[in-house]
Parts: C-alpha cells; structure tokens; sequence
C-alpha cells in the first residue's frame, strides 16, 4: 500500500520544503520506498535542500509531458538507497501541470512499489497546491506559531476538507496533522509566542511534531544536507519524532521548554 | 514566566495572538462552504435596510445551514434601540 502524504502550509517560508525533505529522509532511513515530489513548478527548490540539484537532467513536467520515462527522471539519493527525489520544473507554464498528469505520474509510482509518496506543495491556494494535495490520503499542514501562519493553515484545512479527492469521494477525507516549526520555547514561555496548546486549540488538530527554532536548519538547507541527518540537533530529533508518530508510535513531545544552558553559553550565546 | 508575569499588567503578546486568531479563524469557518454569493446578498440586504433604518453593519448576521433535508438561510437583524431625544 502507497501512502500519499501532502505538505502543504498556505503561507510561504514556514518550512514545507525542510519538512518535506526531512521527513523523506526519516522514512527512508527507517527502510520505507520514498518518493518525494516537488509541486513547486517554477520555483524549483527542492533539489537544493536535498543537496542534489546538480543531478537534475529532466523534472516532474518532463515527465507529464513525455519527454522522459518517470524512472529517467527520479534522482536516487547518495545517502539513503530507498529515497528519490522528483525535482519540479522551472518552467513558467502554469499549465504545465494538470490534474491528469499528476495522477499518471502517482500510480506509476504506486505500481513500482512505493511505500511513500511525499508532495511538497508551494505556498498559496493556486493551482499547484491544489494539485499537491489533491490526490493525498494524509496532510502535515506545517505551521509557525504566529498569526498569519495559523490563519493560512486554517484556510488550507478547509481546502484539504472540500478540494481533494477523498473529501469529494467522502471515504473518510484527508487525515491532517499539525507540524509546528521555528518554536521558540524562551519566548512561548515569556508569552511572546503562542505555544502549541493555543496552536493546537485555535485549529482544533492533532500535533504530529514540534520543531524547536535552531540555527541547524538554516546551516542544514546551505550544505544540501537535510537537517534530520544531524545528528548532533535538535530539529534532527524533533523530526525524526514526527516521522516515528507518522508511522504510528506514541511518543511525548520533546524540546518544548527551553534547555538549561550553562554559564558561559548564556554570555556567548550558542 | 516566572516573576516578570506578576509584574505585566498588560496581557502578553501571546494571549492577545490567541485571542484575535480564535475570533478571526470562527468567523472564516462559519462562512467556508457556503456558496459565494453570501457575502453579496449580505452586503445587498444591508443596503436595502439601510435605506430605512440605521443599523450596524455588524448586526446584520447570514447563516446557511442544513435542516432535515433542506438548506436554510437564516437571516437575523439586530435594530438599533431608539435612541431617546
């Protein structure tokens, strides 16, 4: 059974694409066949992220299009044998994508035997997140803990719950989790920054993961190297948290308060 | 927290996030679903009121909703209370 797993969030920045990619990499590592397919046509940045954009020849439109087989265009991972990477297209034709060529593109990749398909959907409600979650069985809706982050992934929840096919077929919808990234647990604690609870009350959703704020991502993202495969942080094990969650383990939330730093770090910071 | 709270009065940041986001987000919920003319007609009936008493536009409240089988546009005027000369 292939399970499609949308990533989607309505605002821009709040970390699709560093979720998508780390939550790839964390199934993978756990053995599962991993597809992860970038909706992002004409802003391609996927590739980045997962450190491969100098081994993208053809991309996801390319293979709508014909103009390549699905297996010429999916970028093997270096690290991980069972991940692979459809790099969107740069393309400035909206129309390039289509409801139909997507769907070709997701039951070749469920006949050849994918336990996952992640779709990182771009920002906004246009074409291309519609069609990112359209087709998907589950959602991590990701969200910062601040208001225009939460609204817009208000608005996504009721698009996942109205403009998918599950919801139009109405065996059960889209089921939906909340990711909370760039969770600062200093400033939740001082009230500068709504913490999970509020999040998790004003959406009314189950939280699958949260992602303590840390400088590890954005070093993570520069090296090409999804922040999951840190070891050494946080976010790393926020992830792969959410991951094990995602596969169905009950786990506590970690990193929601703030570690006891000692002397030296509090003056110098780190 | 911890002591700098005793000493805030004015609620923190946070709070005032919660609150304005629960209100906003109850509101775009009530109306999600509901056919796209809602607005117009609202905006509409408003004027056509408007013409003859002074209401608050806020007190004008359009609810569609589902009856044993049937929709039903439900819609409340809140008048304003006479003023006294």
């Amino acid at each position: 059974m292939t399970e499609i797993i949308v990533v989607t969030s309505g605002k821009g920045g709040v970390g699709k694409t560093t979720t998508s990619a780390s939550v790839a990499c964390g199934l993978a590592r756990r053995g599962k066949r991993v597809a992860v397919v970038d909706f992002d046509i004409g802003l391609r940045n996927l590739d980045l992220i997962m450190g491969c954009e100098r081994r993208v020849v053809y991309d996801f439109v390319n293979v709508i299009q014909g103009d390549c087989t699905l297996k010429q265009a999916l970028i093997k991972d270096k690290r991980i044998e069972t991940l692979h990477v459809l790099a969107a297209s740069q393309t400035r034709d909206k129309d390039a994508l289509t409801a139909e060529g997507v769907r070709r593109v997701l039951d070749e990749l469920i006949a050849d035997g994918f336990d996952y398909i992640l779709c990182d959907s771009p920002a906004g409600i246009e074409k291309g997140a519609h069609l990112a979650m359209y087709y998907a069985d589950r959602a991590v809706v990701v969200v910062n803990p601040e208001v225009s982050s939460v609204r817009d992934s208000d608005r996504i929840l009721g698009l996942l719950a109205s403009k998918t096919q599950r919801a139009e077929q109405g065996n059960g919808g889209v089921k939906e989790h909340l990711l909370l990234t760039r969770y600062n647990p200093r400033r939740v604690a001082s009230g500068e920054m709504m913490s999970v609870d509020d999040v998790k009350e004003i959406l009314g959703l189950d939280v699958i993961g949260v992602v303590p704020e840390s400088p590890d991502v954005l070093a993570a993202s520069n090296a090409g190297v999804p922040v999951i495969l840190n070891d050494e942080s946080d976010a790393s094990r926020a992830y792969d948290d959410a991951v094990a969650r995602l596969l169905g383990e009950d786990l506590p939330m970690r990193f929601l308060e703030e570690p006891k730093r000692g002397f030296f770090a509090r003056i110098f910071g780190g | 927290m911890g002591l700098l709270a005793l000493f805030r009065r004015t609620p923190s940041s946070a709070s005032v996030a919660k609150e304005r986001l629960r209100i906003i987000v109850a509101q775009e919920r009530s109306v999600r679903g509901s056919p796209d003319y809602l607005p117009l007609l609202r905006r509409e009936i408003l004027q056509v009121i408007h013409k003859y008493v002074n209401v608050d536009p806020e007190a004008v409240q359009i609810n569609l909703g589902q009856e044993e089988g049937h929709e039903v546009l439900e819609l409340s005027v809140a008048l304003p209370e006479k003023t006294r000369a």
